[in-house]
């Protein structure tokens, strides 16, 4: 399957997502949403994506973006599958079981942006201490020891 | 280095002791100042510096001056690299595990004030002095080799006026220049010679 067929599958497959899917020079992007995301990555796996690169995520003030970066080492496409979730119910389904390596980076993001994945196997800070409270790459994080820049820098 | 230490405070109390309590004090100096194994502390790009320090090119072992990996082993703790807060309770526990007595550099911008993590950083700790007494500041993103030698030599020179009798400290004059000394350039300016 090269980057064209998978256009059409991916299109064939999910109408609606299909205007929303670009493909430009080996890098595709799919917006998903949040209840289609453990389905819709299933399928991806099917189709060939056999290797999650990353995740992280954006805060963008009422929702939180979620980005999964695949690799589909057959079909030499990375693709960027994006996901927003509420940030007054942050939850989305975990993809460990899709993907195993993202149990550590469902956990970075859990530890950082306090987004919450159901199913994770074990869901625990990753990177701060265990008696941290927060998180602190939310854009509305405080605390107290932080020094903010003044103006002048 | 507990009979060392009740050797000192006991022999400033006899008479003529002062004289025994010197000579003591500049063997002790001289033997300790001559010999710190180090502990490095590296957790981040400083550590690059001091690996570098340490291998041939700059060959610090000239300066008796030899790495080892267990504190236990060490009296001069080099910090070198970002010290996070996660960090901090480790750092703590090994400065408590070295035999005393001990001595820190604080090796590079980070472990001296943050240094480029100062501001907006949730995760740093501004300055390790926060955590464990300093005795060298060495200021550098990072600090060269040849700095961290120099300050090799000035805790050398530190050491070497510490004395066993705790009232009989000696101050050290620091060879580096005081923020009134004029700089450099304007020090040639006036008087032709550096100042
Ligand atoms: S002072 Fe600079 S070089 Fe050293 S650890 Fe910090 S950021 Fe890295």
């Amino acid at each position: 399957m090269n980057a064209e067929e998978l256009k059409d599958r991916l299109c064939a497959q999910y109408p609606d997502l299909c205007e929303s899917l670009s493909i430009e020079s080996g890098r595709a992007t799919l917006v998903v949403a949040a209840q289609d995301l453990h389905a819709c990555a299933a399928d991806l796996k099917d189709m060939g994506f056999d290797f999650l690169e990353m995740l992280t995520a954006l805060d963008w003030g009422d929702e939180f973006e979620l980005v999964y970066l695949l690799r589909s080492h057959e079909m030499a496409v990375s693709m960027f599958a994006k996901c927003r979730v509420l940030r007054d119910a942050p939850r989305v389904a975990s993809l460990v079981d899709v993907w195993p390596a993202a149990n550590w980076h469902e956990r970075e993001v859990f530890d950082l942006f306090g987004i919450s994945f159901d199913g994770h196997p074990d869901l625990r800070r990753l990177l701060l201490p265990e008696d941290w409270s927060g998180h602190p790459l939310r854009k509305d994080y405080e605390d107290e020891r932080i020094v903010r820049r003044p103006d002048y820098i | 280095m507990a009979i060392i230490d009740d050797l000192g405070a006991s022999l400033e109390k006899l008479p003529g002791g002062g004289v025994a309590l010197t000579t003591l004090d500049g063997f002790m100096g001289w033997s300790r100042s001559m010999s710190e194994w180090t502990y490095p502390l590296g957790t981040a790009c400083c550590a690059m510096e001091y690996i570098a320090s340490s291998f041939s090119r700059f060959d610090f072992d000239r300066h008796g001056s030899i790495p080892r990996s267990d504190p236990r082993h060490c009296d001069v703790m080099v910090v070198a690299g970002t010290i996070t807060r996660k960090m901090a309770p480790v750092l703590k526990r090994l400065y408590e595990q070295m035999p005393d007595p001990k001595w820190v550099i604080a090796m590079g911008n980070c472990t001296v004030s943050g240094g480029i993590f100062y501001y907006d950083s949730y995760s740093v700790v501004r300055g390790i002095d926060e955590i464990v007494p300093v005795d060298i500041y060495l200021a550098g993103c990072p600090p060269r080799p040849e700095a961290f030698q120099d300050a090799v030599l000035q805790l050398r020179a530190k050491i070497k006026a510490h004395s066993i009798a705790p009232s009989n400290e000696r101050p050290v004059r620091s060879t580096l220049p005081n923020a009134d000394t004029p700089r450099k350039g304007e020090g040639i300016a006036e008087g032709g010679e550096r100042s």
